[in-house]
């Protein structure tokens, strides 16, 4: 708690890294609720490909994005390998399915580089920026655009 | 506690008084002569008058000491609760209960409808019998109150030829009354010892009483003994007060608002005009006897208190032990007392009529306690979670035990038993008995009947059956609206009655009860049923259905609930506006309920509902298709069939019916409309699920296969993802997996062409 205070007072974070389809990604950790292994997800009618359906959260229906189809890469296949971290997004809370959870990242605000201008609208509306830890890439995304309820609204 | 939450409790209070004071009257409306009710009632007014003066709601105040002044009068004795005065109270209640409402909710209330009642709460008081149809007895109420009557509608002159305002009860609503001329008033003020017990004085109320005008006080020392037998904590004075004031009598009473229960107090108008004056203390303006009051039961058990005080301290003296000790002693006498009373009274046989009243007693003891819908509902959920983590344990040690026979299963078998308990326990929490709901709709009755002249009796039967609060509160709605139905349209005017040789008073009886796990509601009328012939007639003009079609009495009683069918010759105020029974229909059903008809001519109508005991669990069937869990609402489902080859026909380019009975429904496959698969499935292969929908129309659902039919817990899908159309809600197996539960009416609208599209472009998103 007092390490996590003290990133706070001098504009430092803390995130959460893990990879899909290759690449890395973090999020806030304070979105995150909890990680937990896959299990199947029941299918949604008249869901995007990437909506893979909703699990059971003990007792709470959870919706299951595969993350990496909503970036608009390969769908995932998911195996009991794959992870879900379940993120609070708004006043909603969904599961996000990747390949791994691979880092807790301390970083201060002045690591955080924009986002490269080059990046596709697509992926620009995630990315808040990137980071280069340890010679690695990881890009900084922003959870409020993922679900699809606020794409109407964003468009 | 701030002052918000404070009032809140109050209200609440006054809900559950109010429910009480209808109750009472009901009661009393039924020939119940107890005393005991008619205290209860005046109780039940009296608190809610005495909280509202807390909080300065002076309207509520205003009408309660009204309505309180006439109870006062019945419970005296002077008043006969007859129907005619019992009818004007039951109105009284309704406006308390409004006025109750407007304090909270800031709403505003009929006014003129308020003053009307408090003028002839008042005539009732004043002895006024309320309609001159009444042949009761006016002796007992007459003398005191004939001269009470007598100084406001005389038209007093004074010197200056002004002719004053006549001072009347109906404008003290006004806290100041217009234009009143100063009168003198006579009080006579004698408090007794329980006065200052509560903390009030004497002093501050004469105080208070000075600012009303011109006042001189005699004291009156009369009953001061001498010192040696002197009580120190009794109440030996009383003040003879003159009081010059233009603020009317109902000012002074209110000065002594809360020392009244405990003072004997005379208010009488001084002057020339007035022929009572001087001649003896206890004339009365208003039937207002306050001595009566004493005798009440809260007073006479305070007595008793006194007695077994006097006992413990003569105790304390004489044995010189600790006053503490010899209380405890007491109270162990009494219970030992107690106990050999109650053996006695078991030995005595005759005595069970006192067995009843003890039992009625302790009924009534049984304490309860408030709790936040919120902790239950959470509860309830978790429970819900236990039932089916234990149902998914279950399966794994199944799956995994090999031989058996193992202790664990024993264990869980328990376990499963306890957690069921559990739940069920869990869900009592929630029920309440539909007894609000009813008494709300002796309201709608009285005033509907009221509206429309006819003389209506509602019956009420086993209004403490339970049910889920979410389905009482859902309630309320549709069964007003069939009751103004049943009254309006149900009913004959009392003419037209009397010619068919029934009781000119209609009955509408109103019934709950508990039948295979749902709620039964029968609401029944005994006047003159459906008129077929015009129902037919009128279902053919509205193109419902085709003039040569042949239809069963059922079929045709059925009608009424289509959208936008309404047989009333003219539209009323009540009903009739072609709105009513497909709103009360598709209510109903939206509670997971069904609704039914039936009639005979000249008998009258009973509609019969069925809902679910709660809205949490709902029973499905668990159906396959496409590989998904799908669950239907078995409410909506008529019948379930295996369709043969033969019955299913092609019709248009995709379409397809099948024929049941020789009639054609159209066939839709759930797969498809879903888009769980591409192309429609063989409908041979599945099975056909009959269902009807809210617009009437049958449609035959083609699911893969049936898996068995279960009660589950509804889970709502809008809380973390949206709205899915063509699916109601979600819930959770056994094996822990979510399962959709289908929403019937939304695909059967999808199968007549309507979209079952999201309105948002999620194709855009992926």
């Amino acid at each position: 708690m007092t390490y996590v205070a003290k990133n706070l007072t001098t504009g430092g974070r803390e995130l959460i890294a893990f990879r899909v389809g290759g690449r890395e990604f973090c999020v806030n950790i304070m979105s995150v609720r909890e990680i937990r292994g896959w299990t199947p997800a029941t299918a949604m009618p008249h869901a995007p490909s990437y909506m893979l359906g909703v699990v059971n959260l003990r007792g709470a229906v959870l919706p299951i994005i595969d993350f990496s189809a909503r970036l608009g890469m390969k769908a995932a296949e998911p195996t009991v390998r794959h992870v879900i971290i379940v993120a609070q997004v708004k006043s909603q809370v969904v599961g996000l399915l990747v390949d791994a959870v691979s880092d807790i990242l301390t970083v201060s605000d002045t690591d955080i580089q924009p986002t490269p201008d080059i990046a596709s609208d697509f992926e620009r509306s995630f990315a808040r920026g990137v980071l280069a830890i340890e010679g690695r890439m990881i890009c900084l995304v922003e959870l409020d655009q993922v679900f699809p309820h606020e794409e109407r609204e964003a468009a | 506690m701030d002052m918000n939450e404070i009032k809140e409790i109050f209200f609440q209070e006054c809900e559950e008084q109010l429910a009480e004071l209808e109750s009472g009257l009901l009661r009393l409306n039924d020939g119940d002569r107890d005393p005991e009710t008619v205290n209860a009632v005046f109780r039940a007014v009296h608190s809610i008058k005495g909280g509202a003066g807390a909080f300065g709601l002076d309207d509520l105040v205003s009408f309660a000491h009204v309505f309180e002044t006439t109870l006062d009068c019945v419970r005296s004795n002077r008043l006969e609760p007859n129907q005619d005065v019992l009818k004007v109270m039951l109105k009284s209640a309704d406006v308390l209960a409004d006025l109750t409402n407007a304090a909270r909710d800031g709403g505003s209330v009929d006014e003129a409808r308020s003053r009307q009642l408090i003028k002839e709460l008042e005539a009732l008081a004043n002895g006024e019998l309320p309609q001159p149809a009444v042949s009761e007895p006016a002796a007992k109420p007459a003398p005191p109150a004939a001269p009470v009557a007598a100084p406001a509608p005389a038209p007093v002159v004074n010197e200056e030829g002004f002719q004053p305002v006549v001072f009347s009860f109906d404008d003290f609503e006004a806290s100041e009354p217009p234009a009143i001329e100063p009168s003198t008033f006579e009080i006579l003020f004698r408090p007794k010892s329980e006065l200052y017990a509560k903390g009030n004085d004497a002093t501050l109320l004469l105080r208070d009483l000075s600012r009303l005008g011109e006042m001189s006080i005699h004291c009156d020392m009369d009953e001061l003994p001498a010192l040696g037998s002197m009580n120190p904590e009794a109440a030996y004075f009383a003040w003879k007060i003159s009081l010059k004031t233009d603020k009317g009598e109902e000012a002074i009473r209110s000065v002594f608002e809360f020392a009244e229960w405990d003072c004997e107090l005379d208010v009488a108008l001084a002057g020339g005009d007035h022929t009572g004056t001087g001649e003896e203390p206890p004339m009365q303006p208003v039937p207002f006897d306050l001595s009566l009051l004493d005798d009440d039961v809260p007073a006479s058990s305070g007595a008793a208190e006194d007695e077994e005080q006097v006992v413990a301290q003569r105790e304390a003296r004489d044995d010189a032990v600790s006053a503490a000790a010899t209380a405890s002693n007491v109270l162990q006498m009494a219970q030992t007392a107690r106990a050999s009373a109650e053996s006695n009274r078991s030995a005595a046989p005759t005595s069970s009529a006192a067995q009843a009243a003890a039992q009625q007693a302790a009924s009534a003891a049984t304490p309860t306690i408030r709790v936040d819908l919120d902790r239950v509902d959470r509860l309830i959920n978790l429970v819900g979670e236990l039932v089916i983590n234990q149902a998914m344990l279950s399966q794994s040690v199944i799956e995994n035990d090999t031989n058996g026979t193992s202790s664990i299963n024993m264990g869980l078998e328990e376990l499963q038993q306890l957690t069921r308990e559990i739940q069920d326990s869990v869900m009592a929490i929630r029920a309440q008995p539909v007894k609000p709901v009813f008494q709300r709709m002796s309201r709608i009755v009285r005033e509907i009947a009221d509206m429309t002249g006819k003389s209506v009796r509602l019956v009420t039967e086993g209004e403490n059956t339970e049910v889920d609060k979410t389905v009482i509160d859902k309630l309320a709605e549709p069964l007003t609206h069939m009751i103004r139905n049943a009254v309006d349209h149900g009913l004959e005017t009392p003419e037209k009655r009397v010619a068919a040789g029934k009781n000119p008073e209609g009955t509408v009886r109103l019934t709950a009860k508990h039948r295979s796990g749902r709620i039964v509601i029968e609401l029944a009328d005994d006047g003159a049923g459906i008129n077929r012939e015009k129902v037919r007639q009128k279902a053919i003009d509205n193109d419902l259905i085709a003039a040569d079609a042949n239809l069963s009495d059922e079929e045709i009683d059925n009608l009424i609930f289509h959208a936008g069918f309404s047989t009333a010759d003219k539209i009323s105020d009540i009903s009739g506006r072609g709105v009513g029974m497909d709103v009360v229909k598709r209510s109903i059903q939206a509670l997971g309920g069904r609704i039914n008809i039936s009639s005979k001519p000249g008998q009258g109508s009973v509609f019969t509902m069925s809902l679910p005991l709660t809205l949490a669990v709902l029973d499905g069937m668990v159906v396959t298709v496409a590989n998904q869990t799908l669950v239907v609402p078995l409410t909506a489902i008529v019948e379930t069939l295996q369709p043969e080859a033969s019955a299913i026909h092609s019709f248009g380019a995709s379409q397809r019916l099948i024929s049941i009975r020789n009639s054609f429904c159209p066939l839709v496959d759930v797969g498809r409309i879903l888009n769980f698969r591409a192309i429609q499935a063989n409908p041979v292969d599945g099975v056909a699920l009959l269902v009807e929908s809210e617009g009437g129309g049958q449609r035959a659902l083609m699911v893969d296969a049936i898996q068995g039919q279960r009660q589950v817990v509804i889970k709502s899908l809008e809380a973390n993802y949206t709205h899915v159309p063509g699916i109601a809600a979600a819930t959770i197996l056994g094996d822990g997996r979510v399962a959709l539960i289908l929403d019937v009416d939304a695909i059967v609208a999808a199968s007549r062409g309507q979209t079952l599209k999201p309105e948002m472009s999620l194709a855009a998103a992926g």
